[in-house]
């Protein structure tokens, strides 16, 4: 299997788990240390670090599942990922750069359909063994704005 | 049917005020002439209003699109080395001067009709001022120096830029007064911020209930539960509230108690349980004192709609624009400064996580509006919705 479908493979995965659940497997689709956050194109074209979701190992991304199962308060929402193809920029050994355009829509309550974000994951992966894992996942949101909160993980 | 329960979208049909002052009515929230009011006598009356950071204009040229209200404003740093502000509309038809929200520039051309203006905000050329082949032109009695945007008073405080479109209050040190000075100095005095990110968050409510909701402290502990459920705070935790002396501006804190005996009212309020959760990468908590005290939060406001924030060592300030009766801007922009160690941004990133629009304590606040327009039946039908609910699952959960 080439990298692209391994990648390709993997993300269709990823969406599923997150729209559909379980989302304790979330975590599951990086390596032990690993890199994540959600930040704006604008954040990221001037190289600023911060991100709404900021994450360096999966355990934090476990508590991430964790307090939005147990602690934190929001309205129930289910998001709809759709995912481009992955684009692989650069591949050496089984370290891997790709990125992948998303539309994210959401559904909160009993609401409407509405489009809740869209942009590019910039991404590296480990590939070993015909999967590939996620060591660092960079979510380049094209608008700087989030309406009303950002829960679920993109 | 309830007089304030929202039937009419506008002008409220009675605007009695309660007797009590305990109570505000919910037009004050609604009411499109209201918000209109706030604009003119808020906005553009006697009060100082946050523009955006010294740091976000560290060279001269640099400039930043911001708000007073509604009205947009263009923040600059001459060649003089000084700050200037004025409205980012062009003097000819209005259209905006500069698009760019952060950049650098040697003058400003309105892209409509070519306006030229300087980085003061002195409109410099006309495009065409004498006519085509003689025909057309300005008026011979044109006078570029009564034509220009508005120009704001500027003021700094600890690298905080402050304007104002009103001549008619006192400077800012007299505004603010000793004691939110103070506490801004103690975040920010002595050091350079330096941006680690900007982020909007949309809220679907009237900006004064995210301004109120800054300034309650009643709801910390009792919405944001997430100190709470991984048992990381304990509420005996000592803290205060200060208001000043307008009433407008406040600071709240808390401070490890370090003679800290356990706490019994939250846990008789059956509000939360003593949790089995733990963190899997309590790493997050791994912060220090900045500034020698023990002081883990302090949040403080200025009105009309500043807020700066230190949730351990997340620092960022927050401005709060309104954009309707029940739509509003949040700008939240996370702060480092140049004397952090790797160490210490490290910190700073990881405690990101707790503030914005994705915080851990933080992102109830984002559905409050849910709150208020819940109390407004016909307002659930608006094309922002409520995104409030899921209370009673805590609730149930705590029970």
């Amino acid at each position: 299997m080439d990298n692209q479908t391994a990648i390709a493979r993997a993300q269709a995965h990823y969406a599923r788990c997150i729209d559909d659940g379980p989302l304790d497997d979330w975590p599951l689709f990086f390596t032990e240390d690993c890199h994540y956050r959600i930040t704006t194109a604008d954040n990221y074209s001037r190289g600023l670090p911060a991100g709404v979701i900021w994450a360096d190992t999966r355990g934090m991304l476990r508590d991430r599942v964790s307090a939005l199962q147990e602690a934190n308060i929001y309205e129930p929402h289910v998001y709809r990922h759709m995912l481009g193809l992955p684009a692989v920029l650069s591949e050496s050994g089984g370290d891997v750069r790709s990125e992948t355009p998303f539309v994210v829509m959401r559904v909160t309550g009993g609401g409407p359909t509405d489009v809740f974000a869209t942009g590019r994951y910039v991404d590296r992966y480990h590939l070993a063994d015909g999967r590939a894992l996620l060591r660092e996942r960079v979510v380049v949101c094209d608008s700087k704005e989030i309406d009303t909160l950002l829960a679920l993980p993109l | 049917m309830d007089r304030l329960s929202g039937t009419v979208v506008g002008r409220a049909p009675d605007r009695s005020w309660p007797q009590s002052l305990s109570r505000v009515p919910y037009w004050v929230f609604q009411d499109e002439e209201v918000y209109r009011a706030e604009q003119d006598r808020i906005f553009h009356g006697p009060t100082w209003s946050y523009l955006c950071l010294e740091a976000e204009l560290a060279e001269p040229g640099d400039f930043c699109a911001t708000f007073i209200g509604e009205q947009p404003v263009l923040v600059t740093r001459d060649v003089d080395g000084e700050i200037y502000a004025f409205e980012n509309r062009c003097a000819h038809r209005g259209a905006l001067i500069a698009m760019a929200d952060h950049g650098s520039a040697r003058e400003f051309t309105c892209v409509y009709h070519a306006w030229t203006y300087n980085l003061q905000g002195d409109l410099t050329a006309v495009a065409f001022a004498e006519g085509v082949q003689g025909r057309g032109g300005m008026p011979a009695g044109f006078c570029m120096n009564d034509h220009g945007p508005r120009k704001l008073r500027i003021a700094v405080v600890h690298g905080l830029v402050f304007g104002t479109l009103s001549n008619d209050l006192p400077d800012i040190e007299e505004y603010l007064g000793e004691q939110i000075l103070d506490r801004i100095d103690r975040v920010l005095g002595g050091r350079t911020p330096v941006v680690l990110g900007r982020f909007t968050q949309r809220l679907p409510n009237n900006w004064k209930l995210y301004a109120e909701n800054v300034r309650d402290s009643y709801h910390a502990s009792i919405l944001h539960l997430f100190f709470t459920t991984f048992g990381i705070n304990r509420l005996s935790q000592r803290g205060g509230i200060i208001v000043d002396r307008s009433g407008g501006h406040h600071v709240s804190y808390s401070a490890i108690d370090r003679t800290a005996v356990a706490d019994t009212e939250y846990s008789q309020q059956n509000i939360r349980s003593e949790s089995e959760y733990r963190l899997a990468d309590p790493s997050i908590l791994e912060g220090s004192s900045e500034v020698g005290d023990d002081v883990t939060l302090q949040i403080l406001s200025v009105y009309p709609g500043f807020v700066l924030q230190q949730i351990q060592n997340s620092v960022a300030v927050r401005q709060i624009l309104p954009r309707g009766t029940d739509d509003t801007v949040l700008n939240w922009t996370y702060l480092g400064f140049e004397s952090d160690t790797e160490e210490q941004r490290l910190v700073r990133m990881k405690q990101s996580n707790l503030v914005g629009p994705a915080g851990y304590v933080s992102m109830e606040d984002g559905g409050i509006g849910g709150f208020g327009n819940a109390a407004s039946p016909a307002r659930r039908t608006s094309t922002r919705r409520s995104r409030w609910a899921a209370r009673q699952r805590s609730r149930a959960r705590a029970g």
